[in-house]
């Protein structure tokens, strides 16, 4: 499974990276940002192109896991 | 060889979304001393647009500021955005703009012709509006900064608050939302350039039309739609005026093409701050989409007039402004009180 770090990044850097990335349509991917816009705004591109969407918290920083 | 800079990549937030929260502002200036004056007849403590001091029984003096990095790249479009902005909150007010001041930070990377079409595009707005700009101040810094302090004049009597709404009005709005979100989606290179030569003359667009169809009615609350985002300034407006105010989201003007934008996750961050801020203080009733919420929750710059209309007038006040703003719709009313301070349908 493909782990893109967007942490750092500022809106919209990480859902154009996550973008770019899913260009390979693949069944899963993992995301980590480092704050509220950034997941939110990663799920909702996920969720767009068909993701389910699962997140996981660890002290400010949030693991996103898309599958199909 | 000169290297073409290109404004928005100096700038880490765009526009009215680089504003700071509205709850984060209320803090700050939390216990300071002030003077109390009868004659201040509207102050910082209601979160308005401006502030107005009575001079005498025909005229109040308005004053605000508002400044922030580039939104486009075109500097004269730029200088008349960011103007067009800072004097939208003297016609919030119902007054007119009279006089102006040059805000100005510039990095060493601007050339001077970069910097003589940005205050061009100020100077062509404060001419429109009829403004004087008679100066200002100019500093270095790392990212461009533009605006104006701007004073105006209204008739005491005639001050349009964001905390005058009554039950019974009709709530109108002058530009479409959606600034935001093409905004942050055309960093992106995603927006046809078409929509976002659109998108930014409608940012330069004063909103002295708008002002000067209003004041010939009855109007009771008018604030201008930024920053905060259409559902950001309802709130300040229910909470000041003590009612409820219904939005009728199917009746909200927006740009078509940023529904999708904001479906796939384009949103500026000041969407998330501005649905924390009023988040509390909505109630959502029946099927309102979370693109659609995030629509309501998108930070505008340089957006219309928020207005509350008596509804004996709002008829004749909406036709007038359809005539000359196509966009301008009815998108909601006022009640007393009910159990939030806004209902979004």
């Amino acid at each position: 499974m493909k782990v893109i770090d967007a942490r750092g990044l500022s809106c919209p850097e990480p859902v154009v990276l996550l973008r770019s990335v899913m260009e390979s349509n693949e069944d899963a991917y993992q995301i980590i940002v480092d704050n509220h816009a950034s997941r939110e705004n990663t799920t909702r591109y996920a969720q767009h192109q068909g993701y389910q969407v699962a997140v996981a918290e660890n002290g400010g920083e949030w693991t996103l896991t898309f599958t199909k | 060889m000169e290297t073409e800079v290109k404004l928005t990549k100096l700038a880490s937030c765009a526009g009215c979304g680089a504003k700071v929260g509205a709850g984060t502002l209320v803090h700050l200036l939390e216990g300071f001393r002030t003077h109390s004056d009868p004659r201040l007849l509207v102050g910082y403590d209601k979160s308005d647009d401006a502030s107005v001091y009575y001079l005498d029984e025909n005229t109040a003096l308005v004053q605000t500021t508002d400044f922030f990095p580039p939104i486009v790249d075109d500097p004269f479009l730029y200088g008349q955005i960011a103007a067009a902005n800072a004097i939208s909150d003297v016609y919030a007010m119902g007054g007119e703009p009279k006089l102006a001041l040059n805000i100005l930070c510039l990095p060493e990377s601007m050339t001077a012709e970069m910097v003589q079409e940005l205050l061009r595009g100020g100077y062509d707005k404060a001419y429109e509006a009829g403004a004087i700009i008679t100066g200002g101040h100019t500093i270095h810094g790392a990212e461009p900064i533009y605006g104006l302090a701007v004073s105006g004049f209204v008739h005491p009597k005639k001050v349009l608050t964001n905390s005058g709404a009554k039950p019974g009005d009709v709530l109108m709005l002058t530009k479409p939302l959606g600034v935001g979100v093409l905004t942050t989606a055309a960093k992106a290179g995603l927006v046809a350039d078409a929509v976002m030569q659109r998108i930014y003359r409608q940012m330069a667009t004063l909103n002295k039309t708008a002002r000067d169809i209003m004041v010939k009615y009855r109007v009771h609350s008018c604030t201008d739609v930024t920053g905060f985002a259409l559902l950001g300034h309802s709130f300040e407006m229910a909470q000041g005026s003590g009612c409820t105010i219904h939005i009728q989201s199917k009746n909200v003007p927006f740009h078509q093409e940023a529904w999708e934008f904001a479906d796939m996750g384009f949103l500026p961050a000041g969407t998330y701050r501005n649905r924390d801020y009023a988040e509390s203080g909505v109630t959502v009733r029946g099927g309102v989409s979370r693109t659609m919420q995030d629509l309501l929750y998108d930070p505008q710059t340089s957006g219309g007039l928020l207005m509350a209309v008596d509804a004996a007038d709002a008829e004749s006040c909406l036709k007038e402004l359809q005539d000359s703003i196509p966009h301008a719709a009815a998108i909601g009313y006022v009640t007393d009180r009910q159990e939030n301070w806004i209902i979004l349908e």
